[in-house]
């Protein structure tokens, strides 16, 4: 399944370089998207795969019992998940405005308008 | 502790001295010069304890983990500098008070002054490599600030960053010197190093060392082909050029090769580093000095030529070398300081400082005539002044040289020769003969303005007279400190008819015959002109010019503002980084783990592949956005199927919100079309697979690292019985690291702001417009 996984993550990483060298906007944005979830798919990947384990400690226990899935990059990516929708909220609003006011979504032609 | 108090009350003088405004500028001139009085008093009072053979050291730690201490250690080679700092800075310090009168920033004039004695102090009390680093690049910024005093001058505030971009670049390389001779000698402190000379000298970094650390001095001691800025640094009032650029801050690369020498001297580079370009220094100062008519020129170029003969001296690297350079460096700091004060008097009282203009200046200024011709009796080397002793002791040396002797005798008396032409044009000539109309009306200065140079020109003849005064108790010690054994000194004004008596009457024959034939020497070398360009002075000028043209073509280049451009530069670094690392990466994973694939993860994953390219390929955009919420809600079914309930929550509620505001935005928008050209598309699409690619090996190779996190399990154990949770992501979350989750939490709200902000902009804009 790694295996699988990582061609995912090499296939999502291709995409997102590929749509963040075009010129629109919203391609862009697009490919930043695609991007993180290659990297939140990495780290997942690399923090090892476990089945039906997940980090929870049972009702009667008093830490986790082995095998157990890892909680450390699960937190991280966590956190990543999140931020990423705060930045991705504001660019997308971003480039609405832009629009609006250049009348464009060519990052080449929005560098020759005037604002 | 004593060490440290010279330096700091300076320092707090400076603080002070702006206060001086509100006083008479002549009494101010008094009232400053209490303190470096004070100082030489000070000083003077530790001569029996250095001429015994002893020193006074001061330490507390500063950095102790780079081995970096304040230490001030004082010996003979310290004091006599220390002398020279506080003696001429008296003087200097009284003359300002008349040169200045009444000038509105007197104040600050005694503040950069201060500040740079302070400084100078430091730089020969150091016993630190990098505190004398600090304290010697303190000096190059007072040295700005003094040259630019005159700020409102163009040329002053040129020669001024001209000084210190020179000074300062030969102290970053100087620097770089330190920090390699301190890892060769294992140690920064001075006072230690000199007993490693062995080591030092045998170390693989010696030369680079070496190297480094002569730029700083050369620079600084204005040695060709950076002599330059000295010339250029005659654009400061007249005190300073007394004070700077004769007598002391030109003389710390002097010192600094003096105090260095028991570490890194007497070595073969040594020997021809410093030879060659102090007596290169020394003819070239000399034959610039010859066409000069602007009084302060002609004695700054003189400098130049006695600076190099100072690092020759040094490089010799034999005792009696050594004893001349101390001898020569006391001698010249007492006639070039008073010359320089009496150019200063003489411009400030008649207006001009062209030679061919002064005359019979005598009847007028006779105190100022007596000063300079005394000074530049001195500089001529006559006797029975100290000069005498000076060059007689120069000539010895060169004679014992231990190589090529006779090209640096032919070499010294030319550039003596010169300097002695150029002593009677500016100390003598000016005084003699019929008085003439000049500028303004010349009158005897005010007792300030000749006291420094009468007192200096005097204790030329003094010490001449009976050089016992200085040379056991100060020469002596001071040149222990450079040779690192003790040396006799003895000076006598009289050693018998003997070759160097020869030279020293053919040097003053040749001097004179040169004088009277100035006029067709002007002439010769008016035709002789070298194309400035080719002249050290020329290509700085040039290069100064050629550098805003050059950042301004490297900056578009660099930051074109092109977002795929920096991107490309970017990703395409990050790939051959990437690639180079990993073939030191750990080995490959053992592939059989494809073996637990199920049908429905094989499904899933195609399944986001195909939406990954829909994302791509669309060209609606609809379809896009569609496609990225499939992607979106597979990778939260992954999360699901590996155990992980709290990021598939997430993802879902993330996703879901993405793609709504993604909808909502993107109605708006043109539709997706290709806008770049078929080879930029090849471009990125190679790019593109090659970092997939990447990527994809990356997963795979971080998947073989066995991972055996510590943090991890501290949560795994610690959760329930630390933090009363069960779900460990969460208590990671908002208790083991709750402070994060914090900083996320006002990053979402800054985010919240900003799309409201921009959302509330739109609309008050559109009801302003419409």
């Amino acid at each position: 399944m790694h295996v699988l996984l990582a061609i995912l993550s090499g296939i999502l990483f291709a995409a997102g370089v590929w749509l963040i060298l075009r010129r629109s906007l919203a391609r862009l944005v697009l490919g930043l998207i695609l991007l993180s979830q290659a990297a939140n798919l990495v780290i997942f990947t690399s923090g090892g795969l476990h089945r039906a384990a997940p980090p929870i400690v049972g009702e009667n226990a008093t830490a986790l019992e082995a095998p157990y899935a890892d909680p450390l990059p699960q937190a991280l990516i966590l956190t990543a998940i999140v931020i990423s929708f705060g930045l991705f909220a504001f660019f997308l609003v971003l480039i609405k405005r832009a629009h609006q006011e250049t009348g464009t979504d060519d990052i080449d032609a929005m560098s020759e308008v005037e604002t | 502790m004593e060490m440290l108090l010279p330096i700091v009350l300076t320092l707090l003088a400076a603080a002070l001295s702006p206060l001086l405004r509100h006083i008479s500028g002549r009494w101010g001139g008094w009232i400053a010069s209490v303190l470096p009085a004070g100082l030489f008093v000070f000083f003077l009072s530790q001569l029996p304890t250095v001429q015994a053979g002893g020193e006074r050291t001061f330490s507390v730690t500063w950095i102790p983990s780079l081995g970096i201490s304040l230490a001030f250690r004082l010996d003979g080679l310290s004091l006599l500098f220390a002398l020279l700092i506080a003696g001429v800075g008296t003087l200097v310090v009284i003359y300002a008070g008349g040169y200045l009168g009444g000038h509105p920033h007197r104040g600050r004039f005694y503040a950069f002054l201060f500040l740079f004695m302070s400084s100078m102090l430091g730089v020969v009390l150091a016993d630190n490599l990098f505190l004398l680093f600090v304290f010697w690049e303190l000096t190059s910024v007072a040295s700005f600030l003094l040259i630019g005093f005159s700020h409102e001058k163009e040329e002053a505030r040129r020669s001024a960053l001209q000084a210190l971009l020179i000074t300062g670049l030969g102290g970053l390389a100087m620097m770089a010197g330190f920090i390699l001779i301190a890892i060769a000698g294992g140690t920064s402190e001075v006072s230690e190093l000199l007993s490693r000379g062995d080591l030092l000298r045998s170390h693989e970094l010696y030369l680079p060392a070496l190297l480094l650390l002569l730029l700083g001095a050369f620079t600084k001691s204005a040695q060709a082909p950076f002599h330059f800025w000295l010339p250029g640094a005659m654009a400061a009032p007249a005190p300073v050029s007394a004070y700077l650029h004769s007598a002391t801050m030109v003389k710390a690369g002097v010192y600094l090769l003096a105090r260095l020498n028991p570490a890194l001297g007497g070595t073969d580079e040594w020997h021809y580093l410093l030879t060659l370009a102090g007596g290169a220094t020394m003819v070239i100062g000399a034959l610039l000095a010859g066409p000069q008519t602007d009084l302060k020129r002609l004695l700054g170029y003189s400098t130049v030529s006695a600076l190099g003969m100072l690092v020759m001296l040094i490089g010799l690297s034999t005792d009696l070398a050594a004893k001349a350079a101390l001898v020569f460096l006391v001698v010249h700091s007492l006639y070039k300081a008073a010359l320089f004060m009496v150019a200063g008097t003489i411009d400030h009282e008649t207006g001009t400082r062209d030679v061919r203009q002064l005359h019979g200046l005598m009847r007028v200024m006779p105190f100022t005539a007596i000063a300079a011709v005394l000074a530049a009796l001195s500089m001529t080397g006559f006797p029975p002044l100290l000069g005498f002793i000076g060059k007689e002791l120069m000539y010895e040396a060169k004679m014992q040289a231990p190589s090529a002797s006779l090209f640096l005798l032919i070499a010294g008396v030319l550039a003596n020769a010169v300097n002695i032409a150029v002593a009677i044009l500016s100390g003598m000539r000016p005084f003699i003969g019929r008085g003439k109309h000049h500028p303004a009306q010349a009158h005897e200065g005010t007792l300030t303005l000749w006291l420094g140079p009468l007192i200096l020109g005097l204790s030329g003849l003094l010490l001449g007279l009976f050089p016992d005064l200085i040379g056991i108790p100060l020469i002596e010690p001071a040149v222990r400190s450079v040779r690192a054994e003790h040396v006799d000194v003895d000076l006598a004004l009289w050693h018998g008819i003997n070759p160097v008596l020869l030279l020293s009457i053919l040097t003053i024959v040749v001097g004179v015959v040169l004088y009277l034939l100035r006029h067709r020497a002007r002439d010769a070398s008016a035709r002789l002109r070298v194309p400035e360009l080719l002249l050290p002075g020329g290509v700085y000028r040039r290069m100064i010019a050629a550098l805003p043209a050059f950042s301004g073509r490297l900056v578009g280049v660099i930051h074109n503002g092109n977002l795929r451009s920096y991107l490309f530069t970017i990703i395409t670094v990050f790939l051959i980084l990437a690639a180079r690392t990993f073939v030191d990466l750990a080995d490959w994973p053992v592939l059989s783990r494809l073996g637990d694939v199920e049908f429905y993860s094989v499904g899933l994953v195609v399944l986001m592949i195909a939406a990954t390219l829909m994302v791509v390929a669309s060209r609606t955009r609809l379809a896009a956005v569609a496609a990225l919420g499939v992607l979106g809600f597979g990778i939260a079914a992954l999360y699901v199927i590996y155990s992980a309930p709290d990021l598939a929550i997430t993802q879902i509620l993330v996703e879901t919100l993405t793609v709504v505001i993604f909808l909502f935005v993107i109605r708006h928008l043109p539709r997706f079309g290709e806008r770049s050209p078929r080879p930029t598309q090849f471009r990125d699409g190679v790019i593109a697979v090659l970092s997939g690619t990447m990527v994809a090996l990356f997963s795979l190779k971080a998947s073989g690292v066995q991972m055996d996190s510590a943090i991890s399990s501290y949560f795994a154990e610690n959760s329930v019985p630390a933090a009363y949770g069960r779900n460990v992501v969460n208590v990671i979350l908002v208790d083991f690291r709750a402070l994060d989750t914090l900083g996320e939490a006002t990053v979402l709200a800054v985010a919240a702001i900003g799309v409201y902000a921009m959302i509330k902009l739109r609309k008050h804009h559109g009801r302003r417009a419409g």
